[in-house]
């Protein structure tokens, strides 16, 4: 028994797996997957962080086509960015285990909005598999690359975040260390989908469908116990919330696998009057349910009886199971949230290079526009240099779209390295041929930040650890057709305003790459600096650094002071009209 | 009740209730005793407040619902005063006794309780107050302040101190397991002079 992190224990097992092949891009709550087989000491097999999410799916797809066990792993927007290779390898099938690992977040926790991975397996015709556990999720991986070799499909497997950032004792079994080298065998009929190939090849993933319904009920995923005339059935990590609740005369089916056998349902769901069907996110089950219902009673999201949104808990499935007349064992208090305790939200490090940035984009464009994109920056939301964001890459899109609507204010676009990398280049690159008129500011901190610290094209290191091809973030640009690109220090905010400055004052589309390295990384490297002080006597109270935002400033009788949670970027003591802030030991 | 003993541990985004939920994973797996726990990752994670749920003797999901904890512990003083909830009436909480004052509170000029006003508003729980800045100082490092906080509240768990304190060796960095140790003890002993 080990005590493991959702993540971890499904690492593990895809080690026991024997996996050969491993690509993402990170996002949360699916990052510690990979991260996780990349710190492996001993590694017989490949692993990439790939520079987006179809990129990543489609390198996997064709490890597997060369007969490798591949995993590709994804947040659920991710799965968007994928979903073209997804909807059309459906069809041309696979030959080594291919598992789809796309980690879907109710209650947005870390994420932009609250989709459900189960629709796109609906929708691709792909078998699917959610976990109610940690150690169901870690069982679940081993046999999904089986189950992707027996009908030779992509194999979808969605934890949810309770699944991925809960931990549990875990019973793991065995590292395997037999791995399989790619052979790609030419079969044109299969891999090049022509009209005339894709034709048959869809009727032949229709074809495999019977039998992966009967397979998914024989493999115990989907189980049912009659105890009485009412029953609950539960998918996912909401079947454990209503097995803590559930009375033992009530009937309970558990859902961990799609599609799911309508005779085997059939029978289930005719042996009750009434029965209550409980999921997160979309209704998946229910509308399976109500499919096969003729004289039963069913309650769901459709009876306004189970939400539609946020994530489930027993408190929640105890009230669902009170307004449908079942009754919960355990009943839960009232308890609300004290008011008015003041909110402390997610906030930029102290000594995160995005501040000055924006503080120096807010002071040079007082009346600009901010379109933003996904990232820590995001929480540059709380410096008033956010405006939008909507999804990886859609900063540069959006402030394009913007402008060319006629808007005649200014537009300014923050992206991160990883995420301009990721899909903000070919929004780049049309802003530039159709003649927008924008400036595009890249936060360059030299790696995927927000989820953990991936390394991306632009740190120089790949996941296995070895040295990468430098890139030129400055000559992309300039090969996109933008003439203004200047590289500045934004720990340096003097030259930083004169940039924005500069930029303000040109036309076309003008980049400023902001390049300081991550402040976390930077402390993880041994890069010191020292940190500042307020010299009280001259500290006025007036609370401009207290606009700033930073962390490390605090205020007490009317003046400011700095923590020790400083960091040493300096750029306060640029701020401060008063000259009050300077490096310590001065 | 299903039978697990639920401990919220709170704080902020950095101050280590990660590692403290860990501890006490780990204590659980030495006791051969099934446990549930879910953390928060990602971007709620930067300096934010953040909560871990830990349940000794957990079959089923990781979440504690408000109302039903056994033990609150906060290491941060305002984060004890937003999560009190999750206790039943006069439920049982360890507490740091000082708070980091949040930024936005700063930058928006709000107003924020002092020390005396939040311990009068959590006084009719079962409180312990520990001075963890101080003690884990004592200790020989202030980063230990978190296993201070899990020293402390060690005296109301159904987990042997001895089991708890081989748990800590195993998940703190090896070169600070001497610190942490007495981290724990001094912990244990100020809750035990409240």
């Amino acid at each position: 028994m080990q005590y493991l992190l959702g993540n971890e224990a499904v690492a593990h097992a895809c080690l026991e797996a024997n996996i050969d092949f491993a690509s993402g891009y990170p996002g949360t709550p699916s990052s510690e997957v990979i991260d996780i087989l990349r710190s492996q000491e001993k590694r017989g097999f490949y692993v990439e962080w790939a520079t987006n999410e179809k990129v990543a799916y489609e390198n996997a797809l064709a490890a597997a086509w060369c007969g490798v066990r591949a995993l590709f792993t994804t947040k659920h927007v991710g799965l968007n960015v994928a979903a073209d290779p997804l909807m059309t390898s459906a069809y041309t099938g696979v030959t080594g285990g291919f598992v789809v690992l796309s980690a879907d977040d109710p209650f947005a926790h870390s994420s932009q909005n609250e989709q459900d991975s189960r629709c796109y397996a609906q929708f691709a015709r792909v078998p699917c598999l959610d976990p109610a556990s940690v150690q169901e999720a870690h069982d679940m991986i081993r046999d999904a690359f089986s189950l992707s070799e027996e009908f030779g499909l992509p194999v979808i497997f969605r934890p949810t975040t309770r699944i991925c950032h809960s931990k549990s004792d875990v019973d793991l079994g065995t590292v395997g260390d037999e791995h399989r080298v790619g052979e790609f065998c030419r079969d044109p009929k299969q891999y090049v989908v022509i009209p005339a190939h894709t034709r048959v090849l869809h009727r032949l993933l229709n074809e495999k469908q019977p039998a992966i319904k009967k397979r998914l009920v024989e493999l115990g995923y989907n189980t049912a116990e009659v105890r009485g005339k009412t029953a609950i059935i539960a998918s996912g990590v909401a079947a454990s919330y209503v097995q803590e609740v559930i009375g033992a005369d009530v009937s309970f089916a558990k859902i961990g696998a799609y599609p799911i056998d309508e005779d085997w349902l059939r029978t289930f769901v005719d042996a009750h009057t009434r029965i209550l069907v409980v999921e997160e996110l979309a209704p998946v089950v229910e509308e399976a349910v109500r499919q096969v219902a003729t004289t039963t009673e069913v309650f769901g999201k459709m009876t306004g009886t189970v939400p539609y949104e946020g994530e489930l808990s027993p408190a929640a499935v105890a009230a669902a199971m009170a307004t449908a007349g079942f009754s919960p064992t355990q009943s839960f208090p009232a308890q609300r949230a004290p008011a008015a305790v003041a909110p402390r939200p997610p906030i930029l490090c102290a000594g995160c290079s995005h501040r000055s940035t924006f503080y120096a984009m807010r002071k040079v464009f007082k009346d600009g526009i901010f379109p933003s994109d996904i990232g820590c920056y995001t929480l540059g939301l709380q410096l008033g240099g956010v405006d939008t964001t909507i999804c990886m890459g859609a900063s540069i899109t959006v402030g394009s779209g913007i402008k060319q609507s006629g808007e005649e204010r200014d537009v300014v676009c923050t992206i991160g390295d990883s995420t301009f990398l990721h899909t903000g280049i070919p929004g780049l690159l049309s802003a530039v041929y159709n003649g927008a008129n924008m400036t595009v500011v890249i936060l360059d901190n030299r790696i995927t930040a927000m989820t953990g610290h991936q390394p991306n094209p632009n740190t120089g290191i790949t996941a296995m650890g070895t040295e990468s091809t430098p890139i030129s973030l400055d000559a992309i640009c300039r090969a996109c057709g933008v003439s203004f690109v200047e590289t500045v220090d934004p720990y340096d905010l003097p030259l930083l305003l004169a940039t924005f400055r500069q930029a303000k004052e040109k036309d076309g589309v003008r980049v400023i790459i902001a390049k300081q390295p991550c402040v976390i990384t930077a402390r993880r490297a041994g890069i010191k600096r020292k940190p500042y002080a307020v010299d009280p006597e001259r500290c006025t109270g007036c609370g401009v650094c207290r606009s700033f935002g930073c962390p490390a400033i605090a205020f007490a009788d009317e003046k400011a002071w700095v923590t020790d949670l400083c960091a040493g970027c300096g750029v306060c003591a640029d701020i401060c009209p008063s000259g009050a802030i300077h490096r310590e030991g001065r | 009740m299903n039978g697990s003993f639920d401990i919220l541990i709170v704080g902020i985004g950095g101050q280590g209730t990660v590692l403290a939920s860990n501890v006490l994973g780990e204590a659980c797996i030495r006791e051969g005793r099934p446990v549930r726990s879910a953390e928060t990752h990602g971007m709620a994670q930067r300096g934010g407040s953040v909560e871990s749920h830990v349940r000794i003797d957990g079959r089923y999901g990781s979440l504690i619902a408000p109302g039903c904890a056994d033990l609150l512990i906060a290491f941060d003083l305002l984060e004890a005063l937003r999560y009190r909830h999750y206790l039943p009436e006069g439920g049982r909480l360890v507490t740091n006794r000082r708070f980091v004052t949040p930024t936005s509170v700063y930058m928006q000029k709000q107003t924020v309780p002092d020390e005396a006003e939040i311990l009068a508003a959590l006084g009719d729980l079962d409180l312990t107050c520990i001075d963890a800045a101080v003690i884990a100082s004592e200790a020989g490092s202030p980063l230990s302040q978190n296993i201070v906080m899990l020293g402390g509240a060690s005296r109301f768990m159904p987990l042997a101190a001895e089991t708890l304190l081989a748990a800590v060796r195993a998940c703190v960095p090896p070169k600070t397991v001497a610190i942490n140790e007495r981290a724990f003890s001094l912990g244990r002993d100020a809750a035990g002079r409240c």
